[in-house]
């Protein structure tokens, strides 16, 4: 090794034991706290997936399918969702479904709901958005493997750490989007709001959300398409659901397994895709 | 008569160095020097104007001459580095330069309404609710704001239109939902940013003219922003030419065209058709001017063509056309007039120089008399004067 490497690796800095020591300190002294907030999450989790378990499959599809028509006001989308959703009974993937749909909604909404003023913020403050930029990158590009292993520690298994490495993975597409959405409102009808005499809530409610809605909007479709890519990941960490079989196919190699618990997948995706796709093919 | 808004020494500069660009301002230096020392850009320097209730006062001058950015500082869209820009708010008067966020917003919300070059229209609103956006801001209660909104809608012949979405409307049409917006408001004063300039050329003129109507029944007072001198000099009681963010003349439509203050506002006028704005008045050479003969004759022309006798109460008594009785014949009359003996016209000082003209050429170039409405004699124009007054020499 050439003098100025070993040199260089002589002093490496510990980010690593840093990083360990950090969170040692916290399961040390809040792990009564991190249990506790993962167990109450586990229990609104699967609360909500014993819930929908309850209903018969097809009428809990057909009431999917309602919904979709609701939305969007198109009969062929409500039909196509419902033999997506008959076909995933048919494989009798049922439960696992409705396990990653819980927890794919819950994830994207929460994100959505963190996202969202994140991004506003982020846009009427560009010093705070230069701040928030390197950690969005952080959040995207870090390996899920890599976050996994502390969440592991601090929440245990189960859907809540699934919950909580998905939400980390898909915040920064909420955040980005609206924060496009919302400075990329024309400054024509921001000044125009002004000129009638909006204040900064008025501003905000009546001009800008309206006008960044439709980006808004992409933002929670590809929220959900992101989460719906995490199943296999926070499956690893016991979060149940398709990404179990999927996990569990891998291991055992089982082709047909991969196959049917991919193509559920692929059907949901397609599903929750077209439903809320508000704004952008629809009325403006 | 009661000021509306009065721009007092208004500097006002966009960038950083606030104080060293007003202090350059101070020794006179240009938008390029104050742009190449302290990289800020002047938008507009020692603006003094006063607008009055009722007027129409025209900013003109070309894209970058600060006529926009001084508008906009009436309503704060702009903010002045210095000076004062004093609004009327009913009883008194508001300096929107130092005054606090609510009164700023009172005043935006009742007092002062804008109608935008680009529209500035919500897209996601249909046309009625676009036009209910001021009032719904202010927090004025829906079955009310429906009421004013349907009123506003009849008054630019939109009300077919209501329910239609901004962007599915003409361009003419979206200019129409943005003068009912502001209309709606019922602001005194309106301040109107190049509004018809994104149009063609047809549309515009008829929105001009709708306006004028408007204006007629309405009487508010416009701050019109424009660059382009014809629509200035047709909408226009008071036209204001800035260059370089300075003021460089302001006056009434015909003081400008007769008596241009520089050459920037010659080069501006060049192209300007004066028989458009001039009128009788502008041209004629006053009584007390005109070389006076005995027994109260007064020569109209220098030539000596034409002359009348005037009595002591200023009335025509007697006219003579080369040296032969004629007969005085009102301008009005000048299309079906049939030529027949001499004949010599009289205008008001409101005639049209056009009308002038027309009148000079049916009567072979005698002059034309001026008459106030009292029937007095009161000038003449001489075909010099016309000639001079139309090649602005």
């Amino acid at each position: 090794m050439d003098p100025i490497s070993k040199f260089l690796t002589d002093y490496k800095i510990p980010i690593g034991p840093w990083g360990k020591a950090f969170f040692g300190f916290l399961t040390d002294n809040f792990d009564t706290v991190f249990r506790a907030f993962s167990n109450g999450l586990n229990f609104i989790l699967d609360g909500a997936v014993d819930l929908l378990l309850m209903v018969p499959p097809v009428l809990l599809a057909l009431v999917v399918a309602g919904i979709a028509w609701l939305l969007q006001r198109s009969r062929p989308l409500a039909i196509g969702v419902f033999i997506g959703l008959i076909f995933i009974i048919n494989q009798n993937l049922w439960k696992q479904t409705v396990q990653t749909l819980v927890l794919v909604v819950a994830a994207a909404a929460m994100a959505m709901a963190i996202g969202v003023p994140l991004g506003i913020w982020a846009a009427h403050k560009p010093k705070v958005y230069r701040v928030m930029l390197p950690v969005l990158d952080l959040m995207q590009t870090l390996p899920t493997f890599v976050y996994l292993i502390p969440v592991l520690t601090l929440f245990g298994l189960g859907n809540a750490p699934g919950l909580i490495v998905t939400i980390i993975f898909v915040i920064p597409t909420a955040v980005r989007l609206t924060h496009l959405g919302v400075v990329s409102v024309p400054k024509a009808i921001i000044e125009a709001g002004e000129a009638f005499g909006a204040t900064k809530r008025q501003l905000l409610w009546k001009v800008e959300l309206p006008s960044a809605l439709p980006t808004i909007m992409a933002g929670l479709t590809q929220s959900i398409m992101l989460s719906l890519s995490m199943v296999v990941f926070a499956a690893l960490i016991g979060a149940g659901g398709l990404g179990t079989e999927i996990n569990r196919a891998l291991g055992s190699r089982r082709i047909d397994l991969g196959l049917e618990a991919g193509l559920a997948i692929v059907v949901l995706a397609i599903v929750l895709d077209r439903m809320t796709r508000i704004g952008v093919g629809g009325k403006k | 008569m009661t000021v509306a808004v009065d721009f007092k020494n208004v500097d006002i500069v966009f960038g950083a160095d606030q104080a060293g660009s007003l202090a350059m301002i101070d020794k006179g230096a240009t938008r390029a020097e104050i742009l190449e020392k302290t990289g800020n850009v002047l938008g507009c320097a020692g603006a003094s104007l006063t607008v009055h209730e009722g007027e129409i006062s025209v900013l003109m001058g070309l894209s970058g001459s600060g006529k926009s950015t001084l508008l906009r500082a009436v309503n704060r869209l702009n903010v002045v580095s210095r000076g004062q820009v004093l609004v009327r708010d009913g009883d008194r008067t508001v300096d929107v330069v130092t005054c606090d966020e609510a009164t700023l917003r009172r005043l935006r919300q009742k007092q002062v309404a804008m109608v935008f070059q680009q529209f500035g229209l919500l897209p996601w609103r249909t046309v009625e609710e676009n036009v209910g956006f001021g009032l719904e801001l202010a927090g004025v209660p829906e079955a009310e704001r429906k009421a004013r909104v349907q009123k506003q809608l009849q008054l630019v012949h939109l009300d077919q239109w209501s329910k239609k979405y901004a962007h599915e409307l003409s361009g003419g049409m979206q200019q129409r939902v943005g003068l009912a917006r502001a209309f709606a408001t019922e602001a005194p004063i309106l301040l109107m940013d190049e509004p018809f300039s994104a149009l063609d050329p047809l549309i515009r003129t008829k929105l001009q003219d709708e306006l004028l109507q408007l204006q007629a029944e309405l009487k508010k007072t416009i701050i019109f922003v424009s660059h382009d001198l014809e629509e200035a000099l047709k909408i226009g009681s008071h036209i204001t030419i800035m260059e370089g963010g300075r003021i460089v003349q302001t006056g009434a439509p015909e003081d400008i065209v007769l008596r241009p203050a520089n050459g920037y506002v010659r080069d501006f006028i060049a192209n300007v058709n004066p028989l458009s704005v001039l009128t009788a008045w502008n041209v004629m050479r006053d009584r007390r001017d005109l070389e006076h003969g005995e027994n109260g004759w007064v020569w109209l022309d220098r030539r000596k063509t034409t002359r009348f006798k005037i009595d002591e109460h200023g009335l025509v008594a007697a006219a003579e056309r080369d040296g032969k009785p004629a007969v005085w014949v009102s301008c009005a009359d000048v299309e079906r007039r049939p030529e027949e003996g001499a004949q010599v016209f009289w205008a008001n000082p409101g005639t049209s120089l056009k009308t002038v003209m027309l009148a000079m050429h049916r009567s072979q170039t005698a002059p034309v008399a001026l008459f106030d409405e009292g029937s007095r004699f009161v000038g003449a124009i001489g075909i010099r004067d016309v000639l001079s007054a139309v090649l602005r020499r």
